[in-house]
């Protein structure tokens, strides 16, 4: 396994070539080309089924955990391809972080949830201050600071999904992917986790699949919309992708207007 | 929709519910019988015939039972030759035995008590007049005690041929440490294959017929794990299984037979049980509890070892006692392997002959002295006891692991 090379000078973070992705024999992404940029936050939209979530699972190789996937084309990320042969996707995962759309958290400690991914990826330093600046960096601190020894399950719903980027941010990973991570949550618990995501973005490239155009509007820095190709094999394109505010004032193409205007979708 | 039709349609549900409740009632009833049938045989009435009455053996009116240990050797050795006396001393010294060995010893040898005719539980509650009569009658030297066969010297004492002194001791030690044995065989093996088939195995052809095959090991009557048991364990490995290997036994007298063939056996009994009880409690945890330990870097064997298993744990410990109940109760397989019937020593360890409760049970009901069916009335207590223990022992560890998730 070769190790993953500091950022080299690619000016993406993180960028799919070709990509492809199959269920067996059922194609639901064909050819994606999509190259993120750094310490931006890039919205994934589009209708149901139209493969977002799939496209967000190929960038740290989570898809390899559903049986009968099949991936083609290239993921690169620092230079690297990361479905090369000899890349561990372990490794790929540790510096790749996803935060789920249905918070889970351990059942285990508010301190324990932080600290384990630390852990097991060998980290030598201070844990009570690594959790401590991770729960601060998530926001969640003051609320929890009283109850760490307690189980990350007692936390409400927002807190927990902010458990759960704290978790995902305590082993340092460069691009954080995130699934819907709102839709469990009521409006205030949302705009805290958007918030949240505004600051995390000076220092993590972010990724995030939503259904809430007014969030991917809100929040994002680039828009990329998915769409279900017309020639009625329902494969996930691409359709268009550009800067959020453009896309969402000026799209080019009909299609990604008429979703945004809702439409159709 | 006419209100006729509704009517029949209740009259319908109203039938089924009658089915559901006399369903009920029958397993009621069944399990009733059963529970009458074992209590009607371990308590009642005796009537038994003294040598020497333990009364007359009463020491300055201290009576037998609160005599010290000293006074009761006396005791004893007053009332049987030397020649036996001496042999006990040999057997064991009595500076080593307690009082309590030496009252039973006194029971055995100088009161020697003989029951000479026994009733049900049934009889004594609802017929005593009579049964008082016809004892009177035909006993004149007897005296009429109410008896449970289940009491202390029946945990206590070794198997014996006279009814008066039998006990289930060497049998409860032969179950429990068969089960001993079965357990540290089968729920290592069966809790990793369970994780391999589980967390590992790709769904695949092969992995299919492994699947299928162990579910349906599940349901293989258990005599023909003990022809696979005599085959394995006593014929093929009888030289380990013996303690010759290990230099444990001698080898001109000892056979596969042990405790330790009797183990593996069950082991394999229940492995399969294992196995599938384990998979469904591995199942039973989220996968997005999965997905959040591979999201964060974490390896497969870090994901099962920190989050599958301790969120498994309270579900394969209640599969593993199920298990266990199932084995302990098992007569058949170590019958074919070869259980000693009558035995009265202690098993001192894996490579021991032995017995176990339900071959007790077994034999017990198989002699021909009606005395013999209230000793297995007894032991088929003691069998019960064990198992609730075991069932309450899984709830508890079930119950405490939850609470501390
Ligand atoms: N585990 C799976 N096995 C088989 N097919 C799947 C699987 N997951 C997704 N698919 C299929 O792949 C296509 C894309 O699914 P995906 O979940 O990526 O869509 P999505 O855009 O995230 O939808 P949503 O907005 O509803 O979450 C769908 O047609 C779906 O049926
Ligand atoms: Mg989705």
């Amino acid at each position: 396994m070769t190790d993953i090379a500091p950022a080299a000078a690619a000016t993406a973070a993180i960028e799919s070539k070709d990509l492809s992705i199959y269920y067996g024999s059922f194609q639901a992404v064909r050819d994606v080309n999509l190259d993120i940029q750094p310490n931006r936050i890039t919205a994934i939209i589009g209708p149901s089924g139209c493969g977002k979530s799939t496209v967000l699972r190929a960038f740290n190789r989570m898809n390899e955990l559903i049986p009968n996937v099949n991936t083609t084309g290239e993921v690169l990320f620092r230079g690297q391809n990361i479905y090369k042969s000899d890349v561990d996707p372990v490794e790929v995962r540790r510096h790749i972080g996803m935060v789920f759309q249905k918070p889970n958290p351990f059942p285990k400690s508010v301190y324990e949830n932080v600290a384990w991914g630390a852990r097991i990826n060998g980290f030598k330093g201070n844990m009570d201050e690594l959790v401590h600046n991770s729960l601060t960096a998530a926001a969640l601190w003051d609320e929890v600071k009283d109850k760490l020894d307690q189980s990350g399950l007692s936390l409400s719903g927002g807190q927990q999904q902010r458990l759960c980027i704290a978790r995902a941010i305590a082993v340092r990973p460069d691009i954080i992917l995130m699934d819907e991570p709102c839709s469990a949550l009521d409006p205030i618990a949302t705009l805290r986790i958007e918030e949240l995501m505004r600051d995390l973005a000076t220092e993590y490239t972010i990724i995030i699949v939503t259904h809430n155009m007014q969030q991917a509007a809100r929040v994002s820095d680039r828009t990329a919309f998915f769409s279900l190709s017309d020639d009625g094999k329902r494969a996930g394109m691409l359709m268009e992708y550009g800067d959020t505010k453009t896309m969402f004032t000026r799209p080019e193409k009909k299609i990604t207007e008429d979703y945004i205007t809702g439409r159709f979708g | 929709m006419s209100a006729s039709n509704l009517q029949q349609r209740h009259r319908t549900g109203r039938v089924w519910l009658v089915v559901f409740q006399v369903a009920l009632l029958t397993g009621i009833v069944a399990l009733t019988a059963l529970l009458f049938n074992i209590l009607n045989g371990s308590f009642g009435y005796v009537a038994i015939e003294d040598t020497i009455a333990p009364q007359d053996l009463a020491v300055n009116g201290v009576p037998l039972e609160e005599q010290d240990k000293d006074t009761l050797i006396q005791v004893l050795q007053a009332h049987i030759s030397a020649g036996l006396f001496a042999r006990y001393e040999f057997d064991k010294p009595f500076a080593e035995r307690s009082a309590g060995e030496v009252y039973d010893l006194i029971l055995e040898r100088v009161v020697e008590p003989k029951f000479v005719a026994q009733w049900s539980l049934y009889e004594t509650l609802t017929n005593r007049d009579a049964i008082r009569q016809t004892a009177a009658q035909d006993f004149p030297n007897a005296r009429l005690e109410f008896r449970s066969w289940l009491n202390s010297h029946f945990l206590r004492a070794p198997q014996s041929s006279y009814p008066e002194i039998a006990g289930v001791r060497t049998a409860v030690l032969g179950s429990l440490w068969t089960i001993g044995i079965a357990v540290l065989f089968a729920f290592p093996v069966g809790v990793a294959a369970a994780v391999y088939l589980q967390e590992y195995a790709p769904d695949n052809l092969i992995n299919r017929i492994i699947q299928t095959n162990i579910t349906n090991l599940a349901g293989v009557p258990s005599i023909i794990y003990g022809i696979l048991g005599l085959a394995i364990f006593v014929r093929a490995l009888g030289h380990f299984t013996s303690g010759v290997a290990f230099g444990a036994s001698d080898p001109t007298t000892s056979n596969g037979r042990t405790i330790l063939s009797a183990g593996l056996t069950l082991g394999m009994l229940v492995l399969p049980l294992i196995i599938i009880n384990a998979q469904e409690a591995i199942k039973a945890v989220p996968s997005s509890l999965r997905q959040a330990s591979f999201g964060l870097g974490a390896t497969r064997w870090e994901t099962v070892w920190h989050h599958v298993l301790p969120n498994a744990i309270s579900g394969i410990m209640t599969g593993t006692i199920l298990a266990i109940s199932r084995a302990i109760g098992e007569t058949a397989p170590l019958v074919v392997i070869g259980a000693s019937t009558f035995i009265q020593v202690d098993p001192e360890g894996p490579f021991s002959n032995f017995t176990t409760l339900p071959i007790q049970i077994y034999q017990w009901t198989a002699r021909p002295q009606s005395v013999f069916r209230n000793l297995a009335g007894g032991a088929s207590l003691v069998l019960l006891g064990l198992l609730l223990t075991l069932n309450a022992t899984a709830i508890i560890l079930r119950n405490r692991y939850r609470r501390s998730l």
